[in-house]
């Protein structure tokens, strides 16, 4: 008999925190505030599955050359976090530093893409800007020639980003935590909350109440949804995001290429499937579905681009809930309500995130204020109007 | 795909039309009234919920008029729909 990575708990009537959602982040989470913190009367409380949300759903690119420092800061130590995560964790997460290019197609695409690559140097990231025959180097497939409606004018380049497997991180995680008394908790989904004042006391559940010291939110796509029942109101909007992969093909590109303006990313997955994917259906949505016509576009974009793609079948696609937030950037940090901890609007890019999101939202939750690399995230900021706007600046999503 | 019902033009595929978002979220009647918390919330907050939702779309593809739909944001049915500010059907929340 195999012993099992991790093991599924009934809910004790208190915790000193519970994590809201068992997702990338939640998992992360509450390993982080096990391990460096010592905090391991935890409950990790998930509605569904482990992992069902959008981390079994992502693409699974991982990169930090955003634009901005306090972006290059979050991000960049998530990315440092991945580089040790397997010997930290002791099992295969396949992170993959494959290399990531942001294609630029338009003069307007080529300046903010130098703009960024130096930006990028200038805060300690690895990025080089790439000749069309440069991408071509790297990259065969693609169609570079001039005759295209978008053509290639060159490519941002950061060789230490790349990929991992999103299941194994998942398992890898949640095995660190089971590890260190955690208790990871399915099919309790959290309706509300008990409060005193302004202070939150625990949570209400489908498995009845629980209590606890401090709880916090990492519910991606449903954040807003349980503040909701606090009359907290938060600057996200869900949206479905969808992806797809092809069937199982010989092995041909060995990187992940991402393009704004035609907007469609592929990378192939270690089992011969292309992946690909582009942004998120316009309209609100929590069905974990979007519209064909998304894929079709993306799929058209994948084409002109790779033109051996047309060979490729769509094997399936499938879609998730992003909350996406009116900067592009997340939401990190206290709440008006002493006791209660948000982490999301990571909208279409978070998985890259999962262990620095986790390591820097554990921190905050442990020490009652914002972990200085979070200080910039903060709720408050579309007050003062301190926007981390990463919306056009992040090359593309994800 | 979704079907939306135009209230000129009828039931079209979603890809006629733009999104608009939240409906019926109109512009602060006295703007200098508004301190900064108000204006963040202008400005960057909408309902989100996981239900029932009145949005604007705008038949781009067609008669090019904007109108309001109820649509529920969790199993994409959609109610009906009414030129802007006009009446929607009523549902159970
Ligand atoms: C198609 C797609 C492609 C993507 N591609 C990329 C990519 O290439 N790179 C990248 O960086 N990011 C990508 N993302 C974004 C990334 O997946 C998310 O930003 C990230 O997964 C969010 O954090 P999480 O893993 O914790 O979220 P989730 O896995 O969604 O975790 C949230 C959990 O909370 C649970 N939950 C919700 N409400 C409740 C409740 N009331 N009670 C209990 N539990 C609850 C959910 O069931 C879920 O399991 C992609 C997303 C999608 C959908
Ligand atoms: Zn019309």
């Amino acid at each position: 008999m195999t012993t099992p990575l991790w093991r599924s708990r009934e809910p004790k009537s208190s915790y000193d925190v519970i994590v809201v959602g068992a997702g990338g982040h939640g998992l992360a989470t509450a390993y982080y505030l096990a391990r460096e913190h010592g905090i391991t009367d935890v409950a990790v409380l998930e509605r569904g599955w482990l992992a069902g949300g959008n981390m079994a759903r992502n693409t699974t690119i991982i990169r930090s050359n955003y634009l901005w420092g306090a972006s290059a800061g979050i991000y960049e130590h998530a990315l440092r976090l991945w580089e040790g995560l397997e010997e930290d964790l002791g099992q295969s997460v396949l992170f993959s530093q494959r290399g990531v290019l942001n294609l630029a197609h338009t003069t307007h695409d080529e300046r903010e893409s130098v703009r960024r690559v130096n930006a990028n140097r200038l805060n300690g990231i690895d990025a080089e800007w790439l000749t069309p025959e440069e991408v071509k180097k790297l990259v065969p497939i693609i169609d570079i020639s001039p005759e295209l409606r978008y053509p290639v004018l060159g490519a941002t380049f950061q060789p230490r980003a790349g990929v991992a497997k999103h299941d194994y991180v998942a398992w890898a995680l949640a095995s660190g935590a089971d590890r260190l008394g955690v208790h990871l908790v399915e099919n309790c989904e959290v309706t509300g909350f008990t409060r005193n004042g302004d202070t939150i006391t625990g949570v209400e559940t489908t498995r009845g109440p629980i209590s606890a010291g401090r709880v916090a939110l990492s519910a991606a796509g449903h954040t807003s949804v349980l503040t909701e029942t606090l009359g907290l109101r938060l600057p996200v909007q869900s949206h479905p995001l969808q992806a797809l992969v092809s069937e199982v093909m010989e092995p041909v590109i060995d990187t992940v290429v991402m393009s704004n303006t035609v907007h469609v990313y592929v990378h192939q997955a270690d089992k011969g499937e292309l992946v690909l994917g582009a942004g998120i259906d316009a309209y609100n949505g929590y069905s974990q579905r979007g519209s064909p016509a998304t894929i079709e576009n993306q799929v058209a974009a994948a084409v002109a681009l790779y033109p051996v793609f047309g060979h490729a079948h769509t094997l399936r696609t499938w879609g998730g809930v992003v909350d996406v937030s009116p900067d592009a950037s997340p939401i990190i940090g206290l709440t008006p309500f002493n006791g209660l901890y948000l982490n999301c609007g990571w909208g279409t890019g978070g998985f890259k995130a999962t262990p620095g999101a986790g390591h820097v939202f554990a921190d905050t939750i442990a020490n009652d204020r914002p972990h200085p690399l979070a200080e910039p995230y903060s709720l408050d900021r579309f007050r003062t109007g301190a926007l981390v706007d990463e919306h056009g600046a992040a090359a593309v999503a994800h | 795909m979704l079907l939306i019902p135009c209230p000129w033009c009828g039931e079209r595929d979603e890809s006629e039309f733009c999104y608009g978002g939240q409906a019926r979220v109109s512009y602060p009647p006295d703007p200098w009234e508004l301190d900064d918390a108000e204006w963040a919330e202008f400005l960057f907050v909408r309902d989100n919920p996981k239900g029932w939702f009145a949005e604007r779309w705008v038949h781009t593809s067609g008669c090019r008029r904007w109108c309001d739909v109820l649509r529920d944001t969790a199993t994409n049915r959609v109610a009906g729909s009414s030129r802007p500010g006009g009446a929607l059907p009523e549902v159970a929340v």
